[in-house]
């Protein structure tokens, strides 16, 4: 049989990709926007459905960031409504380490798995900038060398909780008068560097035990915590030799850990546009990237990698003379800055522009965000089993540009092609995610190899 | 038709308030690990036009002693999160207000905010919040940010425990404070999707709220617009006059404790005073008795059952509510009784669930309408229209200059 694909629905972001100008552009609020959205998937027969957090409104020169979609809901509390409305589509929140604690979080997601009977994930990020930290009781009290070392033990911690009622201990005999058995259940205690606690968690074993972790940093401090840590990752690498070669860091770190290849899912986040035609489909990809790129958010995209207030500029004229201001104070809070070397890459732009003669716009349209999959439902169809085949991936998080009917056509047109191919499942085989990826069960978390 | 003021509550926990419950109930022993269990309770509680249901939680395991865990293995034990419940049960019900508890101790304001705005999206208009404050040092070990002694609640006038619980109260006023705050960090119009500037929102209706407490410093706007009743409803539960300031100055509804009538009529003038003194400007609370219920269709069975339950726990069940055990008709003389006196309603603690929830849907709500002091049907509209809770301003987009 030949590797099955691992299809998962990101709901649409507050950046750029989501297109909110379009008429067709829904709330990125109402509970109803996430319902069509899940329920899609779902009739998709899709393993999860994804969502990001963001725990700081973004800003840019000094301002809250007004150009993309702005404000969603708290993920947790959207899971759970989501858990009343789906079956069996697998629930994957973000949720960041930094500004939580253990005992609280591992509680929610125990519970979160209790109420979707199974279906629960955590996507463990780090995110540990002072402006975030302004919105919570110890602010930006965490180095960021650290911010793993708190991740990895967080993970740790939350399993310790997850695992400390017994499976047996719920009895629940009524007759001879036993509830529990035994009388410690839910004792714990875990003293380590980053959390000293002890006492007795609240919540029973779960479907899953664990929910399924995914992660989603690149460095390689994130990396080692995946092969340690995480069931999935949910990665940048979104092209074929860029997936295959990260898809091989990765899954060579494992075996230090004692784990098999199978059990750590590399799933990129990726973007489609469909077409009766290939040229259909290019026309269409263009639209998009136009919507995606307004002349004013081409200046501030030009000013993450400039670092310099560029509002003055033109979006249709020439892009600036002078270069890129060096990384200390980033212009843009709230966000990673995706770009390597600023210098090097406005040496690039310039270049290209003069060679094609783009303005501002234009470029930033050429050079930012170009969609993975374009093409008539058969050739993306072909060329996802082409990516999974060739160990670029094992799946993908498919990012939708609009909210929330923008899944509706891959799951109408694509899904279909991929089940003829035979390499995604035609009804839902089990009920937990956990079997929805074809993970082990639970385990403990590996010693870690010094 | 009469116009009826009366607000009904049900106070969801386990299989039922008291500790044998589980030995009685009709309902599986492990059902409360199940969303099934939940949106079935909710179905009845609406099925009786209840204003809302609440959802008891603890940073801690449910036990008898007052610190720590009892290793007690002949009660029900563990329970999920209740605001993770309340969302999950929020689609399946249209009309209840749902009204999960939260310790405001140990959490984040601004986690506890985004939730119950959310939970007020998902539910179109349907959240409330009872925050409450974890005063045990079990609590605090689960954490390991810092240390509550702990003390015993049977001498509460210990200078050391009026210390303390002075300071979680106080505390937990700055978390309301800045939960209320972050819910009107947008206003109501500030998506405005202008394509002509490519803006989609107005970030001058976003706004920092910049609070500066001796726990936290919340810096805000929130990341989530404004929830559908502007301000859900806060509810507090309140035993003394500590609590009584408390929730004078923080919350729209309070749960009160009286044993009789009398009392219920002690216990509102005294919260009527706790709002002037706190200088309250809005609308009064609504004042709710918490009453634990044995029903059963005559008093001889009521009480038969209640000692049945007693036997089984090996002790004569109190609690720090009154319980009533008698008919359900009787319980309506009761309400209407305690109504008279000055209570807005009451939030009902069925002993055993399903069972006198059941009883409280199908008897003594009919009691209750046919002498028109509870709704028919539901009007339509949030939990903020049921409990008869004007339009809050938000205080961002108010005219007078900040
Ligand atoms: C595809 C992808 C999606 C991410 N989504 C989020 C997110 O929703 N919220 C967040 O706080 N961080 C998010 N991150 C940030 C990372 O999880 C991580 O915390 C950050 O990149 C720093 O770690 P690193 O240095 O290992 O990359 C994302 C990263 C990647 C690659």
């Amino acid at each position: 049989m030949p590797k099955q694909i691992i299809l998962a629905a990101h709901f649409p972001g507050v950046n750029n990709t989501t297109v909110w100008s379009d008429p067709a552009s829904g709330s990125q609020i109402d509970f109803a926007s996430f319902v069509h959205l899940a329920r899609t998937a779902e009739r998709g027969k899709f393993d999860f459905l994804f969502l990001a957090e963001g725990l700081r409104l973004r800003e840019q020169r000094g301002q809250i960031h007004d150009l993309d979609v702005v404000g969603r809901p708290d993920t947790l509390t959207v899971l759970a409504a989501l858990a009343g409305v789906t079956t069996h589509l697998g629930l994957a929140g973000t949720l960041n380490t930094t500004f939580r604690e253990p005992y609280e979080l591992a509680r929610q997601l125990a519970s979160l798995d209790h109420l979707s009977g199974g279906r629960a994930a955590w996507n463990v990020v780090t995110s540990s900038d002072a402006f975030t930290g302004e919105n919570f009781r110890r602010g930006g009290y965490l180095d960021r060398s650290l911010r793993y070392q708190r991740a990895a033990e967080f993970v740790q911690t939350a399993r310790e909780l997850w695992e400390s009622w017994a499976p047996d201990a719920v009895v629940a005999d009524r007759a001879a008068g036993r509830y529990l058995d035994p009388a410690d259940a839910g004792a714990f205690a875990h003293h380590g560097d980053q959390f000293d606690i002890a006492g007795h968690f609240t919540v029973p074993r779960s479907p899953q035990v664990h929910p399924v972790i995914l992660q989603a940093g690149d460095s390689p401090e994130g990396r080692e915590f995946a092969a340690s840590s995480a069931d999935a990752i949910f990665s940048r690498h979104g092209t074929l030799e860029d997936g295959q070669q990260f898809y091989r860091d990765v899954k060579s770190r494992l075996a230090r850990y004692g784990r098999e290849p199978d059990h750590l899912k590399i799933i990129p986040g990726v973007t489609f546009v469909l077409g009766d035609t290939a040229a259909e489909a290019q026309e269409r990809a263009h639209h998009i990237r136009r919507q995606q790129v307004s002349p004013q958010t081409a200046i501030l995209l030009l000013e993450q990698v400039w670092n310099r207030d560029l509002s003055g500029y033109d979006p249709d004229g020439p892009l600036p003379a002078e270069d890129p201001r060096p990384d200390d104070d980033s212009i843009i809070k709230g966000r990673t800055r995706l770009t390597d070397d600023p210098i090097v890459t406005a040496r690039r732009w310039r270049a290209l522009a003069e060679a094609k003669k783009l303005g501002i716009r234009d470029l930033i349209i050429e050079v930012t965000g170009r969609q993975s999959f374009i093409g008539t439902p058969q050739h993306v169809a072909e060329s996802m089993d082409h990516f999974v085949q060739t160990d670029a991936a094992d799946g993908f998080i498919l990012v939708p540009h609009l909210t929330p009917g923008g899944l509706d056509e891959f799951v109408d047109r694509v899904v279909p092609l991929l089940q003829d191919r035979g390499v995604f499942r035609t009804e839902y085989t089990g009920t937990t995610l956990r079997e929805h990826l074809g993970l082990p069960a639970a385990r403990p978390l590996p010693v870690v190899a010094a | 038709m009469s116009d009826p003021t009366l607000h009904l509550a049900v106070a969801l926990d386990g299989l039922g308030w008291h500790p044998a419950a589980w030995r009685l109930s009709c309902a599986e022993p492990t059902a409360p690990l199940h969303a099934h269990w939940w949106s079935g309770l909710a179905a009845e509680a609406e099925r009786g036009t209840l204003d809302l249901l609440t959802i008891e939680d603890s940073l801690a395991l449910q036990s008898s002693r007052p610190d720590g865990p009892d290793g007690r293995t002949d009660q029900l034990r563990g329970r999920l999160d209740a605001v993770q419940i309340a969302a999950r049960i929020a689609p399946s019900t249209r009309h209840i207000g749902l009204v999960p508890t939260t310790s405001v101790t140990h959490t984040e304001p601004f986690h506890l905010s985004t939730a119950v705005a959310t939970l007020d999206h998902v539910s179109g208009g349907r959240a409330g919040w009872r925050p409450r404050v974890s005063g045990t040092s079990a609590e605090a070990r689960h954490f390991g940010r810092r240390d509550i002694p702990g003390f015993d609640p049977h001498r509460l006038d210990e200078p050391a425990t009026v210390r303390l619980v002075d300071e979680l109260f106080a505390e937990a006023t700055d978390a309301v404070e800045v939960v209320r705050w972050l819910w009107d960090s947008w206003q109501d119009d500030a998506v405005i999707r202008d394509v002509a500037t490519g803006r989609f929102i107005d970030r001058d209706r976003l706004h920092y709220i910049d609070f500066t407490g001796r726990w936290f410093s919340v810096k805000g706007p929130s990341i989530v617009p404004r929830p559908p009743q502007g301000q859900p409803p806060v509810a507090v539960l309140a035993h003394a006059a500590t609590a009584y300031a408390f929730a004078a100055g923080q919350a729209d509804i309070v749960f009160v404790t009286p044993a009789d009538a009398g009392q219920a009529a002690e216990i509102v003038t005294e919260v009527r005073a706790a709002e002037v003194a706190a200088g309250r400007t809005g609308p009064p609370l609504r004042i709710l008795a918490d009453l634990g219920v044995v029903l059963d269709e005559t008093p001889t069975l009521a009480r038969r059952r209640r000692d049945r339950l007693d036997d089984l726990d090996d002790t004569e069940h109190a609690s720090d509510a009154a319980i009533f055990t008698g008919t359900p008709a009787l319980l309506a003389d009761l309400v209407a009784d305690w109504h008279r006196a000055g209570v807005d309603g009451f939030r009902l603690r069925p002993a055993v669930l399903p069972d006198d929830l059941t009883t409280i849907v199908r008897a003594l709500v009919p009691a209750l309408r046919d002498r028109g002091l509870f709704r028919h049907r539901y009007p339509g509209g949030t939990l903020r229209d049921l409990l008869g809770l004007p339009e809050p301003v938000n205080r961002y987009a108010a005219p007078s200059p900040a």
